[in-house]
């Protein structure tokens, strides 16, 4: 996707661009943020999770950044190149024109050349007349707390030092090392070409990168791309989109264990200038199935696999209990703490590092992990005994403690309570279980315990979380409010998506929580932030399943895609009045609801089966598309 | 010369060596990987180097031994003490003029003063190992006194 953007000046160094603004690169093991401007205002490394270099995201002045643009004012294009997680952004100048092209190299097992731990190419070059650029690259460690010390080593490049790490920077032009920061600039005739490498080593001597060689591995590293989405199967109307968020999916996925992370970012408000900053660079169970399922559905079996493996071995230091949250390999996520420098963007503080959901209970994790072994067994994947009797081990948990009060799904900081999304997806931990051992998928299970257990909670459902007078299933047992997640209820298959019951609840969801846009709040009870991206692609999978037409679907997808930034990423969080992005971004249980919502769209469409995982009871008959219009 | 016990205290003083230098690296005492840096001679692919670079270190500690055990010969002495003055003295000759000359003998190590190309990628040491972290030399003179002791203990005269 190409826009055009209004010429103005590049920012100062004071002021924020919009979340929307900027793009994503990545290499499956960390991500950076470049924005629109030719910055680079994120960058943690070695690892998602790991402390930033670069945080100007988060604090303009003591962040850290590394920019590459023109000294004149501009209008910017930018986008990514070829079906490929490569940004290309052009800057029009009064000049001339230049492209700047921002990549990490995915490391592909090439055996035949040095590759270097971590790396950030960037080249810009002179398309048409003559114009000045300006390099700055001002690195500040761990959140802003630490000015690294910096040293030219003439040809092999500038050298910062982080304790045991060390970064170096390689350039076609010669730099400056000033004011704690590394200084450049130069005149770019057409034709001609500048190129930066940058790269982080902790545990070797470093890999120094030729420059010369760097046009070559840009195009490497976009066929790379180019064949992994070429996997891809969907083949309906929305396949630019999709595969779109397939790659921002695949950005997410730590690579050496398979885990995927929320998002690569940290305290991306959810309210500007409000304290709703969160630390999302971990991996919460809760995301599992309808990852799963994408993946799965998309044809990308091999992220599929190694997802449900890490889920079921990655987890074993606290099966059969789970936490909600866990590192990338699997470890407990460092206690939350906040930064004593960073100020937030646009203010927005405090700046968390850590989160303290990692100490909340959530029951609905055990239906999540179980319902995404159970999509990829149902997709004829096989489970060994071993996942077998961690499933087990899931299942005799859920029938000791579903009745228990939990934090809930969306994570708020008070006394746990009893959810109806909790209570639902134990329900689903039971009714997969019973489902697996019914197709010879799993065996050892108590299917007489399980069924009563199941039952009895059906039965808790319909009775406490429906709420007659509202006539409406509500968020919590005998509670008076909704929130989205009941839309749910028909994802799992506990009610029929056209059921009386569910068109009510729906019905009343759009009442509450939906703004004159069409999109939705997540809940009735939280303080005032952003509408919910992944409801609204509930919604439209809701639609999708039964609940309403396909025409309704469709129009509701495409206005969804509307509120993607130029290059096709999605924020947590949409700004009801002004459509900007909010929270961190981009977000991955965002574009798993955008891949989830098109593909239930078009096996409606084309009359194949939806969502395998849900039992027949609770699959409406498809209907033809013609006979509903 | 005492061949069984030079070939068994060479390959324990190496084993130790090789864990200590590991050890090092795992700590965060310094970025000098010795498997890797010998591996990269034979290949660019990094689990590779990793591997025959383990098994050159082994081999390499081993045929150093040799001029320890010469040493203890020649002298008609051995002991714990006199290995570790051996090794400390190893580790500067290692850190000095063998850091010096690696970028010319290790045919992917890039060089100061061309900079890296194509082929020659790999950082180079630098003064005392300096640009692999500066409390390299620490952790090169512990581990090679270690070696130095280890076989001035276990190696019997002949």
């Amino acid at each position: 996707m190409v826009i055009t953007e209004p010429a103005h000046s590049p920012l100062d160094s004071r002021s924020y661009p919009d979340i929307g603004d900027y793009a994503v690169i990545g290499d499956c093991r960390t991500a950076a943020l470049v924005s629109k401007y030719g910055c680079i205002d994120w960058l943690c490394w070695p690892r998602f999770d790991s402390p930033s270099i670069f945080a100007g995201l988060l604090d303009r002045e003591r962040g850290g950044y590394w920019r590459i643009s023109p000294a004149d004012s501009c209008s910017i294009e930018r986008e990514y190149l070829n079906g490929s997680n490569v940004v290309e952004t052009r800057f029009r100048t009064p000049t001339g024109t230049v492209a700047l092209t921002d990549l990490m190299p995915v490391r592909d097992g090439t055996k035949s050349v040095m590759v270097a731990d971590h790396e950030i190419v960037r080249q810009i070059a002179c398309t048409t007349g003559q114009v000045e650029i300006e390099i700055e690259l001002v690195p500040r460690a761990n959140y802003g707390e630490k000015l690294p010390p910096i040293r030219d080593f003439g040809k092999l490049g500038i050298r910062i030092e982080n304790g045991h790490g060390v970064y170096w920077l390689r350039s076609s032009l010669p730099m400056e090392i000033k004011d704690s920061g590394v200084w450049g600039k130069a005149t770019l005739g057409a034709g001609e070409t500048l190129v930066f490498s940058f790269t982080y080593t902790e545990n070797a001597p470093a890999v120094l990168p030729a420059l010369e060689q760097i046009p070559e591995r840009i195009d490497t590293c976009i066929k790379w791309w180019q064949g992994w989405t070429a996997q891809g199967q969907y083949e309906g109307d929305f396949r630019d989109e999709v595969m779109r968020s397939a790659l921002a999916l695949k950005l997410m996925i730590f690579a050496p264990s398979g885990a995927i992370i929320a998002a690569p970012t940290t305290s991306l408000p959810e309210r500007i200038g409000g304290g709703l900053n969160w630390d999302y660079r971990f991996c919460w169970l809760r995301d599992a199935s309808l990852t799963i399922r994408a993946l799965i559905e998309l044809g990308f079996w091999v992220e599929a696999t190694t997802f449900l493996d890490w889920l079921l071995h990655a987890t074993r230091l606290t099966q059969p209990e789970l936490r909600i949250i866990y590192t990338l390999y699997g470890n407990r996520p460092p206690k939350e703490r906040e930064s004593d420098v960073l100020r937030g963007y646009r203010g927005s503080r405090p700046v968390r590092i850590g989160n303290a959901a990692r100490d909340q209970v959530q029951l609905d994790v055990y239906g999540e992990v179980v319902d995404a072994a159970a999509q990829f067994a149902f997709h004829g994947g096989d489970l060994d005994r071993e996942m077998q009797k961690v499933l087990v081990g899931f299942g005799d948990y859920v029938v000791k403690h579903w009745d228990a009060p939990d934090q809930g799904i969306w994570e708020p900081r008070t006394e746990p309570r009893n959810h109806t999304h909790s209570r639902l997806l134990c329900w689903t931990a039971l009714d997969r279980l019973i489902g697996l051992n019914e197709k010879g998928k799993l065996s050892g299970i108590p299917v007489e315990k399980y069924k009563k257990h199941a039952e009895a909670i059906r039965t808790q459902i319909q009775q406490r979380a429906w709420n007659e007078k509202l006539q409406s299933y509500v968020s919590e047992l005998d509670g008076e409010k909704v929130d989205s997640s009941l839309l749910l209820l028909s994802w799992y298959g506990f009610e029929k998506p056209d059921g009386p019951r569910m068109r009510a609840t729906y019905r009343k969801i759009r009442e509450r929580l939906s703004t004159p846009e069409g999109l939705l709040y997540r809940s009735e009870d939280l303080p005032s932030e952003g509408t919910f991206a992944i409801c609204s692609f509930w919604e439209a999978e809701y639609l999708a399943l039964g609940g309403g037409t396909t025409q309704q679907t469709r129009d509701l997808i495409k206005t969804l895609t509307k509120h993607r930034n130029d290059l096709g990423l999605y924020g947590e969080e949409i700004d009801a009045k002004t459509g900007q992005a909010l929270g961190n971004f981009p977000q991955a249980f965002t574009h798993v609801g955008y891949i989830g919502a098109a593909l239930s769209l078009m096996q409606r469409e084309t009359g194949e089966q939806q969502l395998a995982h849900r039992p027949e009871s609770a699959t409406p008959q498809p209907s033809h598309p013609k006979q509903e219009a | 010369m005492n061949w069984g016990s030079w070939i068994l205290s060479g390959f324990i003083a190496t084993l130790a060596l090789s864990a200590l230098l590991v050890a090092s690296q795992g700590l965060r005492l310094t970025r000098m990987n010795v498997p890797y840096m010998l591996g990269t001679i034979i290949t660019p692919e990094r689990e590779r180097a990793r591997l025959y670079g383990f098994f050159a270190h082994l081999l390499n500690g081993w045929v150093f031994s040799f001029f320890y055990v010469y040493i203890f010969q020649a002298r008609h002495m051995v002991n714990w003490w006199f290995g570790l003055l051996l090794g400390l003295a190893h580790a500067f000759v290692l850190l000095t003029v063998g850091m010096a000359l690696l970028p010319s003998i290790h045919p992917r190590m890039a060089s100061e003063r061309k900079g890296p190309t194509a082929r020659r990628q790999l950082e180079p040491p630098g003064f005392m190992a300096l640009n692999y972290g500066y409390r390299t030399p620490v952790s090169i003179f512990f581990a090679h006194a270690a070696f130095g002791a280890i076989l001035g203990s276990l190696y019997h005269l002949h």
